[in-house]
């Protein structure tokens, strides 16, 4: 073996003795954040643990015991199962509406707020900022927080999550469309602004037709969490199939079979959407007409 | 030549019918609006709606007032802060614009003061006049007002009240109550029991001994810490607790997650019934959705943070499997044939082949996970009963002290903002390298 030419640099075994001193290192922190880690995961389930109104040993015995009690109702009345079924199908079409029409209006806001906080497109590039901390804040609002506010004001019934839904919608959206704006090609807006184009016609032929599928795409995955979030926003009072859902649990044993129903009904709806959805962006992303 | 007017026939049509699609996409969102519209009865919303509620509650959340209440049996007076009893002055004393004495006098400022008088009430209004009354055992409430009256003072038998900007005056049989209006959050710092209560943060720092059996600090501290209306320690805990449960949900989720993806990764499980097997647990567990586990294992387990981290922890489970697992699938298996080819071991492997490929992707999706779950916890402290989710809940049902609501949603924010940006941080530092 013929040493390589390494005159001037440092000698081999140091460099292995630097590399190996690197990795030794490398390998202490990565270890001292795993026990921080483990630490943190252990004491923070101690903590949670105490303050819990039961037990986790006791509760893991038990943890069956209320879907056991629930299953032995519905099978019990089995016969009864479609006709809830098709009882407590209208305040699923509720649910799902509220997810659909707060998508829509959130993702129409989402669309004129990424425009005008995207560098190259915004309106009004000094007002860039303002638009990314509106964005901001309304993607940090929970959802229950404009709710309950909107239910003591407005009743309770589909408006108020349907508003909720779509303020946070509009943030989260909005965010993530304008990242995607970011990618598009300026080429054509240029285009439209020589030939005398309004900001409006510049959007919507020059960016839109670029960005439509990402954002068509975005919007389902939102659509499908916002299926979720309508049901639990359902369960503190705003309508639709959690209300339903609460009031058969909180009445107890002699309803369980209508909870039975309405588990069914939402995980149905959950799965058959989420599916949908996948397989839509799926094709989306991968271009027309691939399979 | 017919090859260009096939082509010119083909680009009509395709311009045409993407002009109708252009046109039909919004016809059919308008309409599908429209039904919505009368679904959810928006026409009938103007009537449901109780503006007073919105007054109440945006007037309460940056103001407060300050009861002056007399018992017209006995002739006591108490000055409560927002007629709580938490906040109420101890007997003899009272705030500067009120002089406690034969006849109680209270200034409401810009001119407006109300008397006391032996028994009746004196209400001197700039501009408009003095109005008095007397609550009488037999003929209820005696005025001196005529009968044209302006639209802020209504007067019954046994009623009169009015409402200027200065503040409000009530007069029935057994009381008689002035409320005077100040903006900001009452008794934020320090109740009213508290020695600390009307000193500076000078005076605390740098002043003498406040109460003689503490250190000024520590006093201040315990007191703010304690304040019996705001329950800083308390809000302070919810806030953890919320916190946590979304740390342990999404850390506990991934941990479970990982070893299952392995399982759910067409390149790593050639058998295919047990990947089949693997993702429809993931199914499962992401379609029941968390609502219905938070109800589950709130049976078992009671009402706590525990309950909701568990219920984060399932439903994630299925998100993270599913996308580890295509992360999984997507990772270049000429690194792992390259550490095999060393000789390694089948650890080895997976150790230096796979995971440093697919951590930042794991990472990112956690850490997004993470804050996004702050957000649901509080959701699910609200219905399971933990956290800062309840607090305002809770806070909510009341429909009293709206100040609290407002002040917990600003820390909700503040919270989820904080973990926004921290997530942000750690992101790009564990992704792009330090």
């Amino acid at each position: 073996m013929t040493e390589l030419s390494n005159a001037g640099g440092p000698a081999v075994p140091d460099i292995r003795a630097d590399y190996m001193a690197l990795t030794r290192r490398r390998r202490a922190y990565s270890g001292v954040l795993l026990i921080v880690f483990v630490a943190l995961m252990a004491a923070g389930f101690q903590v949670a643990d105490d303050r819990n109104a039961g037990g986790f040993r006791d509760g893991l015995h038990n943890i069956f015991a209320f879907p056991a009690q629930v299953i032995g109702e519905a099978v019990e009345k089995a016969a009864l199962l479609p006709g809830h079924l098709v009882k407590f199908f209208p305040a699923l079409v509720e649910t799902i509406n509220i997810a659909a029409v707060s998508t829509l209006v959130g993702a129409l806001a989402g669309l004129v707020l990424s425009l005008l906080s995207t560098r190259g497109l915004a309106r009004f590039p000094r007002l860039i900022p303002l638009f990314r901390r509106i964005m901001d804040v309304m993607r940090a609002i929970p959802e229950i927080v404009i709710a309950l506010v909107l239910i003591f004001v407005l009743g309770g019934g589909p408006v108020p999550a349907m508003i909720a839904i779509a303020f946070h919608t509009g943030g989260a959206l909005g965010k993530l469309f304008s990242e995607v704006n970011e990618n598009a090609d300026l080429k054509p807006v240029e285009g439209l602004e020589s030939v005398g184009a309004s900001w409006i016609q510049r959007m919507g032929l020059g960016v839109m037709p670029q960005v439509a599928p990402n954002y068509l795409s975005y919007a389902l995955l939102r659509f499908e969490i916002n299926i979720r979030a309508s049901a639990i926003l359902g369960f503190v009072g705003a309508g639709g199939i959690g209300y339903e859902l609460k009031n058969a649990i909180s009445w107890g044993q002699g309803k369980f079979d209508e909870a039975a129903a309405i588990f069914l009904l939402l995980f149905g709806a959950i799965v058959f959407f989420d599916q949908l959805s996948s397989q839509y962006r799926d094709r989306l992303t991968r271009g027309r007409g691939a399979p | 030549m017919t090859d260009t007017a096939t082509l010119k026939a083909e680009a009509t049509e395709l311009i045409l019918s993407k002009r109708l699609f252009a046109v039909r996409l919004p016809a059919l969102v308008l309409l599908y609006l429209v039904y919505v519209t009368f679904a959810f009865d928006i026409p009938g919303l103007a009537e449901r709606a109780r503006m007073d509620n919105a007054r109440a509650l945006v007037a309460d959340s940056y103001s407060y007032k300050t009861h002056v209440t007399r018992d017209n049996r006995s002739g006591e007076v108490t000055i409560a802060i927002e007629g709580e009893r938490k906040g109420t002055y101890p007997p003899g004393e009272a705030p500067d614009w009120v002089t406690l004495g034969e006849e109680t006098v209270i200034d409401l400022g810009r001119g407006h003061v109300v008397i006391y008088t032996d028994r009746g009430m004196r209400y001197d209004i700039p501009g408009y006049g003095v109005i008095e009354a007397m609550p009488t055992a037999s003929r209820g409430v005696v005025t001196n007002l005529g009968n044209e009256l302006p639209d802020w003072i209504s007067v019954s038998k046994n009623r009169l009240a009015i409402t200027t900007e200065a503040g409000r005056v009530s007069v029935t049989r057994n009381r008689t109550e002035v409320f005077r209006y100040f903006a900001g959050w009452e008794l934020f710092f320090f109740s009213l029991d508290s020695p600390y209560h009307g000193h500076g943060l000078v005076d605390i720092v740098a002043g003498p001994r406040i109460d003689p059996a503490r250190e000024n600090l520590a006093g201040a501290w315990a007191d703010f810490w304690g304040n019996p209306m705001w329950r800083h320690g308390e809000v302070a805990w919810a806030i953890f607790e919320t916190v946590l449960m979304a740390f342990l949900g999404t850390m506990g989720a991934a941990l479970v997650a990982l070893p299952l993806a392995f399982l759910a990764a067409r390149n790593f499980t050639p058998v295919m019934a047990i990947r089949f097997a693997v993702r429809r647990v993931f199914d499962f567990v992401r379609g029941v959705d968390a609502l219905i586990w938070t109800i589950v294992l709130a049976r078992a387990f009671g009402p706590g943070p525990l309950t909701g981290a568990l219920a984060i922890l399932l439903t994630d489970t299925g998100s993270f499997g599913k996308m580890f697992s295509e992360a999984l699938e997507n990772v270049d298996e000429r690194q792992i044939e390259g550490v095999q080819s060393t000789g390694a071991p089948m650890a080895s492997r997976y150790r230096f082949g796979v995971i440093p490929q697919i951590t930042p992707i794991l990472l990112s999706q956690v850490l997004y996970f993470l804050e996004s779950n702050t957000r649901s916890a509080t959701i699910i402290g609200a219905i399971t009963g933990g956290g800062i989710g309840l607090l305002l809940t809770q806070a909510i049902i009341t429909q009293k002290d709206w100040e609290e609501v407002s002040y917990y949603i600003l820390l909700i924010l503040a919270m989820v903002m904080l973990m926004d940006w921290l997530s942000g941080i750690l992101r790009r530092r564990l992704i792009k390298g330090r």
